[in-house]
């Protein structure tokens, strides 16, 4: 069992601009981040980006380490902000959540209905975020 | 999360939570009920008249190309029998309106609609690159949108079209309804929730997707795979509207159907006859035709400043006493071409109720 995630990640109605002018962009996380959703490798002891499968204490079924839980959607959005977002941080985000105006789709459906930033993800997950703040 | 069935045709896998009624749909119900919605619109307001020529005010954003997209639809599932144009105005903005003027081409091929595009430099001779070089960034948003109002009247009296529609939408509807409260515009917020207005010039406009959420929009946009563009514009956007657009989409997080409720607010207030009444009689601009409540149109004495390198004369009345001081517009100045209305359009009365 893997003990890392891989995601599509996608960006559009303007928002791409904020994450050097690329669209589209693919990426890893590790399977359990910590509860606090920092995402500086320091704390990330154990499973960091570089570790691919083994470690048995990542598997599914064992027990989540104390401080860690399984990546989720608000860990993206600061892993996103933190690493790939180039400019003005307060577009993108407001506190814990995407800043009010951004859609998120995951797997092309509504996060409003895959319960929003506590959804779980998996391995192939792929995710879009549109502004829709700009002038039509 | 199990998949969530959707609450209209209970066979499909609902994608999308509707912002208005909170409904979980599929895909094929979100299309049918977007659209439907907006035949409803245009039906209780009676908006077309069957042989109408209509133009879309394009501008390659979500928007006006879903609006295309949507009115093309529309206009052969239901027999409107409209002619439909694309109407672009190019405002000289380079990196920005050269390439969303692109999508609108695209657009043309797209959804084989005649495309009219007309632009600042060869209306009023200045682009507005070159305005902003003359007046900065700080009243340049007046200058445009001046210009873009009287540009597409111009361009729909150039295609005999007596009808703009445009992709205002709920959210841009209930932001304006809150910037006329805290600006205590009430003659306008008496007016800004009308879907189809006619009186400043005798070309109606009329606003399809008053109703329409912008995610909505947005989401039509994607599910469709429609092609548009999306930057900002490069000079100072419209600052004010930009913290009621940041505030409405607060409240929104909070209550999504705050957006359908402030619109209802806005056209519930009863506007006195005596606040309605400071609405200047309008007549006919002396120098190029066009609509206006003074001897001169708005545009006219706007670009009399750019011409005579006064430009804050069409912005604040000092400055235009000042440059009226110094003697008559040269009379080998840069003028508008005179306006000619489309045909037959003399007949139609000018309404007080814009």
């Amino acid at each position: 069992m893997a003990s890392s995630v891989s995601l599509k990640i996608e960006f559009g109605g303007g928002l791409e601009l904020l994450f050097a002018n690329q669209s589209s962009h693919k990426l890893t996380l590790p399977k359990f981040v910590p509860i606090s959703n920092s995402t500086s490798l320091s704390s990330l002891s154990s499973s960091n980006l570089k570790d691919t499968d083994t470690e048995s204490a990542t598997s599914d079924d064992a027990a989540i380490p104390d401080g860690l839980k399984r990546v989720d959607v608000t860990y993206l959005l600061h892993h996103l902000r933190d690493h790939l977002l180039k400019e003005r941080p307060e577009l993108f985000m407001d506190k814990e959540t995407v800043r009010p105006g951004i859609l998120v789709l995951i797997n092309d459906t509504d996060w409003e209905l895959e319960g929003e930033g506590e959804y779980e993800l998996k391995s192939g997950d792929e995710l879009v975020f549109i502004s829709t703040l700009h002038g039509g | 999360m199990p998949p969530k069935t959707c609450t209209l045709c209970s066979k499909n896998r609902a994608m999308l939570k509707r912002p208005k009624t909170g409904q979980q749909i599929c895909k094929d119900c979100f299309f049918l009920v977007f659209e439907t919605e907006v035949h409803n619109t245009i039906m209780d307001a009676k908006l077309f008249n069957p042989g109408e020529r209509v133009a879309i005010g394009a501008s390659g954003g979500k928007d006006s190309t879903v609006l295309a997209y949507v009115m093309k639809t529309l206009n052969e599932r239901y027999n409107y029998g409209l002619d439909l144009f694309l109407l672009s105005i190019d405002e000289g903005i380079t990196g920005y309106r050269d390439d969303s003027l692109e999508t609108v081409k695209r657009n043309q091929q797209q959804y084989s609609m005649p495309l009219k595009i007309l632009s600042y430099d060869e209306l009023y001779g200045w682009t507005m690159d070159a305005i902003v070089g003359q007046v900065g960034r700080k009243n340049n948003c007046t200058f445009c949108g001046v210009f873009r109002r009287q540009a597409l009247d111009r361009g729909a009296a150039m295609l005999n079209v007596h009808h703009i529609v445009t992709g205002h939408n709920a959210d841009d509807i209930a932001e304006t309804v809150l910037m006329n409260i805290m600006r205590g515009d009430i003659a306008r917020l008496g007016r800004c929730t009308s879907i189809c207005t006619q009186g400043e010039d005798t070309i109606k406009r009329s606003k399809p997707f008053k109703y329409s959420y912008e995610k909505e929009i947005v989401m039509y946009a994607y599910f469709k795979k429609l092609d548009y563009f999306s930057t900002e514009c490069i000079y100072s956007p419209d600052a004010y509207r930009g913290h009621a657009r940041v505030f409405l989409k607060d409240l929104e997080a909070a209550r999504p159907s705050v957006i359908i409720d402030i619109i209802h607010s806005g056209e519930a207030f009863e506007i006195r006859d005596e606040v309605k009444a400071t609405q200047k009689a309008q007549q006919v601009c002396k120098r190029c035709g066009y609509m206006s409540s003074n001897d001169l149109c708005k545009a006219c004495t706007l670009l009399e400043g750019l011409e005579r390198g006064l430009a804050n004369a069409g912005i604040t009345d000092r400055a235009r006493r000042n440059m009226n001081a110094e003697g008559a517009a040269p009379d080998d100045m840069r003028t508008i071409p005179f306006y000619k209305p489309p045909t037959d359009m003399a007949a139609i009365p000018i309404t007080s109720n814009s």
